[in-house]
């Protein structure tokens, strides 16, 4: 934590761990050195830009943030735009920056899909995965671990409801190849390969369209 | 004609069978069900330490495990998906009066506490041990629940119904209380179950009924080795303390296998051998078929090692209960673990309905 931040956050007559989130707040609204600030892209509450595909980061667990920041600096999850925002970010840094984005509540109105005839069309096929699954072959449900409506069970399974449907389908892909870590366990890839192309752009309209209430 | 696979299972089990004769004379009586308790009970005093619990295979189980007597000559052949019967898919289900009863049925299977909370102590779910909404091959499907009963069950020394086994799922595996003949509950339960076996023969060896028989482990169940296999392979989502996940709204995402929110210790999944089979054929979730039947049974031992609810048949004393009930290798219950008696938690507490706000 940088002098300015706890100057900052006793201003303000703030607890020590708010000035923590005011420190977070400064590099998700002006940036941090090299990095840019996140907002840029996450927009500006965090709620992600669907047609993008940036990914929603309001209320998406600190844990699992703080993860991704990591894994994208040391390199382990692929991303040509986040490898050198997470490798300009120092680990105290990721740590107040997860935990603004974990305190802000999740955006209250679905994201607009990015295919919306598709999401109609596939929509059946998206919801049966994501809350039955096809335990024929063995596939549980997307919810079984993402918890009900998909809103997330911290720290090792995110929130997938309101997020890009674009983001979701190129995680999913990139499960597939292999060009994210397969996560705890292993999980994600090998749910990830039981799935075909056009299940995998359902399941992401699916969650696109469910609102991302927050449970909290 | 014999599959490779039932073939290897046979041979298995007579291998066991001799091994058993030789090496477990108790145990091997629990190959056959339960039924050699009775004359065993002065064995109680005698049984193992816990790293030393027996472990005999079993034949495929009912909805917690018990197997009925149809089964008691004869293992199940191995099943396997291709060759389960297929309940009939959803899109079908009936519409009218009948059809509302079947999807409340449904609805109690999936939503268990918050469907009859009435009747529920705990927040699992049916579904916790009974996957995909009770249609799952080898995970106990409600169809092949079904077709087994009535049936002579040696844990309640009578011919239980179908109903009358529903009851037994509330009273111990959802620590809760059975609810009364032909209540609204059970009804819907019995109507979804109907409407799954629809087309399926009266048969208690029906392929993919209960969980897949499991060939003795080569080891003892070892509670330190149970113990490294939960913190690889179960940890992540039951959690170290065993209480599972819930969501804020107290939904359990994650069924708790042990301590005060989980099935009590009359239900069947406390048995190891039950518990062993379930995990063999469908945990981790998601990652189907990456233990070996060792780690099973090792981690099933595990998992049994843990203090939960009272046995509701308790009889004053954990001595007696044990004596009447658990006086198997089978059950950790009355055993000592780290220094603990376990079931030593005095009577059972009163029944008090679990309450959920939202999933």
């Amino acid at each position: 934590m940088t002098a300015v931040g706890h100057i900052f956050g006793l201003g303000l007559g703030l607890v020590l761990s708010a000035s923590c989130h005011a420190d977070g707040a400064a590099i998700a609204n002006t940036g941090a050195g090299a990095a840019p600030p996140c907002q840029t892209c996450h927009g500006p509450a965090g709620e992600g830009v669907a047609q993008t595909g940036f990914p929603r980061l309001a209320s998406l667990g600190a844990t699992y943030l703080q993860r991704q920041l990591a894994a994208f600096a040391d390199g382990t999850r692929v991303s040509d735009v986040m490898m050198p925002i997470a490798r300009a970010l120092s680990v105290a840094d990721r740590a107040e920056v997860s935990a603004y984005y974990a305190a802000l509540p999740a955006p209250a109105a679905a994201l607009p899909s990015a295919a919306p005839a598709a999401a109609t069309a596939s929509a059946p096929v998206g919801a049966t995965l994501a809350t039955r699954g096809r335990w024929a072959d063995k596939l549980p449900a997307c919810e079984q671990c993402h918890g009900p409506g998909g809103r997330g069970v911290d720290p090792d399974f995110p929130a997938l409801a309101g997020q890009s449907a674009t983001y979701l389908f190129n995680q999913l892909r990139a499960w597939q190849t292999g060009a994210r870590p397969p996560g705890p366990m292993g999980l994600m890839a090998a749910v990830a390969k039981k799935l075909s192309e056009a299940e995998v752009r359902a399941v992401a309209d699916h969650y696109a369209s469910v609102p991302a209430k927050d449970d909290r | 004609m014999m599959t490779a696979q039932q073939r290897l299972y046979v041979g298995g089990a007579l291998g066991v069978l001799l091994a058993g004769v030789g090496l477990y004379a108790n145990g091997v009586f629990d190959f056959f069900g339960m039924q050699a308790i009775g004359e065993r009970r002065t064995g109680a005093q005698k049984i193992a330490a816990p790293e030393a619990a027996a472990s005999t295979p079993r034949a495929p189980t009912d909805l917690a495990g018990d197997p009925p007597s149809a089964e008691l000559t004869a293992p199940a052949a191995m099943s396997g998906a291709s060759a389960a019967f297929m309940p009939p898919p959803e899109s079908e289900l009936p519409t009218g009066e009948f059809g509302d009863v079947i999807r409340r049925g449904r609805e109690i299977f999936i939503d268990t506490p918050r469907a009859a909370p009435a009747y529920v102590g705990n927040s699992l779910r049916c579904v916790s041990c009974h996957l995909d909404a009770g249609r799952l091959a080898d995970s106990s499907p409600l169809w092949g629940a079904f077709v087994s009963y009535p049936a002579y069950r040696s844990k309640t020394k009578s011919v239980s119904t179908f109903q009358q086994r529903l009851q037994g799922c509330f009273e111990y595996s959802m620590n809760g209380r059975a609810p009364p003949s032909n209540a609204p509950e059970l009804v819907a339960l019995e109507s979804y179950a109907y409407w799954l076996a629809s087309g399926a023969p009266l048969d208690p060896k029906i392929a993919g009924r209960g969980y897949p028989a499991l060939a003795a482990p080569t080891e003892k169940p070892d509670f330190a080795r149970g113990e490294k296999v939960y913190a690889e392979n179960c940890i992540l989502c039951h959690g170290a303390d065993g209480a599972g996940q819930r969501t804020p709204g107290g939904y359990a995402v994650f069924p708790a296998l042990w301590g005060p929110d989980s099935f009590n210790w009359g239900a069947g999944m406390g048995r190891i051998s039950t518990a062993a089979t379930f995990i063999k054929a469908n945990m981790p979730l998601g990652l189907p078929g990456t233990l070996t039947g060792q780690q099973a049974w090792d981690v099933a031992l595990y998992m049994n090692s843990h203090e939960r609810p009272q046995d509701p048949r308790y009889t004053g004393s954990v001595q007696g209960t044990q004596h009447d009930f658990h006086a198997t290798e089978d059950s950790m219950y009355g055993r000592e673990v780290a220094g603990k008696v376990l079931g030593a938690s005095g009577p059972p507490k009163p029944f008090k309905p679990l309450k959920l706000s939202r999933p």
